[in-house]
């Protein structure tokens, strides 16, 4: 019997959906079989990634909070990856947004007032933008590749970070720890619910993916981006700008990993230190593609990831699973949607060894 | 500047250039067959690992190459089966390799973490490799000439061999290629392969002649750099060679500046860390001025399936 892979004349709705699903519960089972060939209990790992986080209440908070960045930056990233401008560099839009914010924190140390924590989230969100102006603008004006230099962006500010909180920006209180000040009441993010850890981040989160399901569905912001990203030709006979979606998608991406970045840096960090990044900006990308590029698969997706972050840390002091054994999992994850994703273009028929030998003649 | 310190210096540049040289040449090939892999960053882990893992196990550096070359030729399979056989996006596809090389080397690497690993020393004998002014061509590690014998002999396979031409045929017309008779996906699939072999070995450079240990993310970007390479040198190796000692010469600066002896040390050091990303964005900018990407293989990053 042999198998051979058909075009369809239109994508498959049922396989976008089928897709990541699949490749969740498949990276489970694979996993599952790695890392017991890997001398791991596989299948424990396996429970304690994927499903303790679940199963357990008192883990749904901490759900919510390595959620709340990866739905805001993946929202991003979907936008952008639509629009086939490829900002790889989320990370350091993230961080050179929190940098922003916390440079307004530091300036309005000794003030108070309900303003200033809304404009530190603006200085996030135009950090973030502003950080990515810059592959932007090379992109537009020289054409210069934006996969190679968000990345590059990404690594420098993560210097930028280092140089700031061992330098200028180090507390003068901290006994010689490389951290800023704490951040003042008001320049910290409420509880949402009393005796949890869940902040005002994580409603912005599900508020920046609803906002973005409109836009992309219902607004020509959204038809410009799709159909500048899968069919530039038409795009520009329809009167779009390619430069001008190249923008919008890099300030919007990057805004919005700003503004995750502040969000991170005023709620659960509370001030800057070295350990700021947390590859939320790379794992978003995951977020993603798991999520169909679809803001509200986003916020799916975010969650299948922020399991598998919780999860993996209950893995490590439960069955001393090491914490890279996370990335692993959230790789394969990709992959095997990625080779899924092809289900969707092509249908597999099956091949009767007559029509065979009928399709050689 | 005395006579010693320059050539100091220049045994310096072009250790730091031989993993950038490497991994770039390999990636050449696989753009010059019209694929994009941007898992040359997961590959270099999963060489170094592998290699630092073989060399402190068993002690032979010549099995830790090949180990590594291997390592990173199956890991640039899993992108190549996906790419070229299941027309995923390229771009993806290299992400996904990355997050996969960094997690598995972070992960295989664990029980190896801060052990000395034995460094692969110059093939020549003490007297030139040691020799106060010889050093400067004898007393490289073996993999600094392996670099460069590659490059050779990569600008002699895609400019002077019939096969290169089906390379290069394949990345700049795919279906033309097709149509008289070459197999796209065969081809695609040898070089990645060879990129991935290549990127290993980048890899190895690492434990083996730059740090003599194996720790998490070592390659600290570098893959990104060569890839940019790549582009700075508009697909062209002679140019890759220059941009590899170029990169390989600020990363000197940065390697003397970290050690207090230089003009630079006014600076502040993450200043001189960020260095080479800057230099990669500017070479990047300089690069587009001249040709507006018109030196890429035409077909670099498309997927190919062959109907009927």
């Amino acid at each position: 019997m042999q198998f051979r892979l058909e075009k369809r004349t239109q994508p498959s709705r049922m396989m976008v959906v089928i897709a990541p699903i699949a490749a969740v519960a498949l990276t489970m089972l694979l996993g599952a079989a790695i890392f017991y060939l890997l001398g791991f209990n596989g299948a424990g790992a396996v429970r304690e990634i994927f499903l303790t986080p679940l199963t357990n209440s008192y883990k749904w908070q901490d759900l919510a909070v390595k959620g709340t960045p990866l739905i805001i930056i993946g929202v991003g990233l979907a936008i952008s990856y639509r629009a086939n401008v490829w900002n790889i560099g989320a990370e350091g839009q993230y961080i050179v947004g929190a940098l922003a914010g916390t440079g307004i924190a530091l300036l309005t140390q000794n003030m108070s007032g309900p303003w200033i924590l809304p404009l530190m989230l603006l200085g996030g969100v135009a950090g973030g933008a502003g950080y990515a102006a810059i592959p932007a603008f090379l992109r537009v004006r020289w054409g210069v590749n934006e996969i190679l230099t968000t990345l590059m962006l990404a690594y420098v500010s993560v210097q930028l970070l280092f140089y700031l909180v061992f330098g200028p920006w180090k507390s003068p209180t901290s006994m010689g720890q490389p951290q800023t000040v704490m951040f003042s009441a008001d320049q910290s993010l409420p509880y949402l619910i009393p005796g949890t850890i869940v902040q005002l981040g994580t409603p912005i989160a599900l508020v920046v993916a609803l906002v973005a399901w409109f836009l992309m569905s219902r607004s020509v912001f959204g038809y410009q981006v799709k159909v500048v990203g899968s069919a530039p030709q038409a795009a520009r006979h329809g009167g779009f700008s390619a430069s001008g979606t190249i923008w919008l998608a890099l300030l919007v991406s990057g805004g919005l990993a700003g503004l995750a970045g502040i969000l991170e840096a005023a709620g659960p960090v509370g001030r800057l230190v070295p350990q700021f990044p947390a590859n939320y900006g790379f794992t978003a990308i995951i977020v993603a593609f798991l999520g169909r590029l679809h803001p509200l698969g986003v916020v799916l997706a975010a969650i299948v990831l922020a399991i598998s972050f919780v999860g993996g840390e209950v893995a490590q002091t439960t069955i001393g699973l090491p914490s890279a054994a996370v990335g692993i999992f959230q790789a394969m994850m990709l992959f095997l949607l990625l080779a899924g994703d092809i289900l969707v273009r092509y249908r597999l028929v099956r091949v009767t060894p007559r029509l065979l030998v009928e399709a050689r003649i | 500047m005395s006579l010693d310190f320059i050539i100091a210096v220049l045994v310096t540049v072009i250790s730091a250039a031989t993993p950038l040289l490497l991994a770039s040449t390999g990636e050449l090939v696989v753009e010059k067959s019209g694929v994009l892999n941007l898992g040359v960053e997961g590959m270099m882990l999963t060489g170094a690992v592998i290699a630092a893992a073989v060399t402190l196990t068993t002690g032979s550096h010549l099995l830790a190459l090949c180990c590594a070359a291997l390592g990173g030729c199956a890991v640039a399979l899993i992108f190549a089966v996906l790419t070229i056989t299941l027309s995923a996006s390229q771009v993806a596809t290299g992400l996904a390799l990355t997050i996969f090389g960094t997690g598995f080397s972070a992960m295989f690497g664990r029980p190896y973490t801060g052990q000395a690993v034995p460094l692969l020393y110059s093939p020549f004998p003490a007297e030139l490799a040691g020799h106060p002014v010889w050093r400067l061509v004898f007393g490289h590690s073996s993999l600094a000439y392996f670099s460069v014998l590659m490059i050779v002999a990569v600008w002699w396979f895609l400019s002077r061999t019939r096969a290169g031409l089906v390379v290069r045929a394949v990345g700049e017309n795919d279906l033309s290629a097709h149509s008289i008779g070459y197999s796209v996906a065969g081809v695609r699939y040898l070089a990645v392969s060879f990129g991935g072999l290549m990127a290993g070995i980048a890899g190895a450079c690492y434990p083996l002649m730059l740090i003599p240990l194996w720790s998490e993310r070592m390659t600290a970007g570098q893959g990104w750099i060569a890839l940019s390479l790549v582009v700075f040198a508009s697909w062209r190796p002679a140019r890759l060679l220059g941009g590899a000692y170029l990169f390989g010469l600020l990363m000197a600066i940065q390697a003397y500046t970290k050690a207090g002896d230089s003009v630079f040390k006014a600076f502040p050091t993450e200043f001189i860390t960020a260095l080479p990303y800057l230099a990669a964005i500017v070479a990047l900018v300089l690069i587009s001025l001249r040709q507006r990407g018109g030196a890429a293989p035409a077909c670099l990053g498309k997927p190919f399936i062959a109907s009927g």
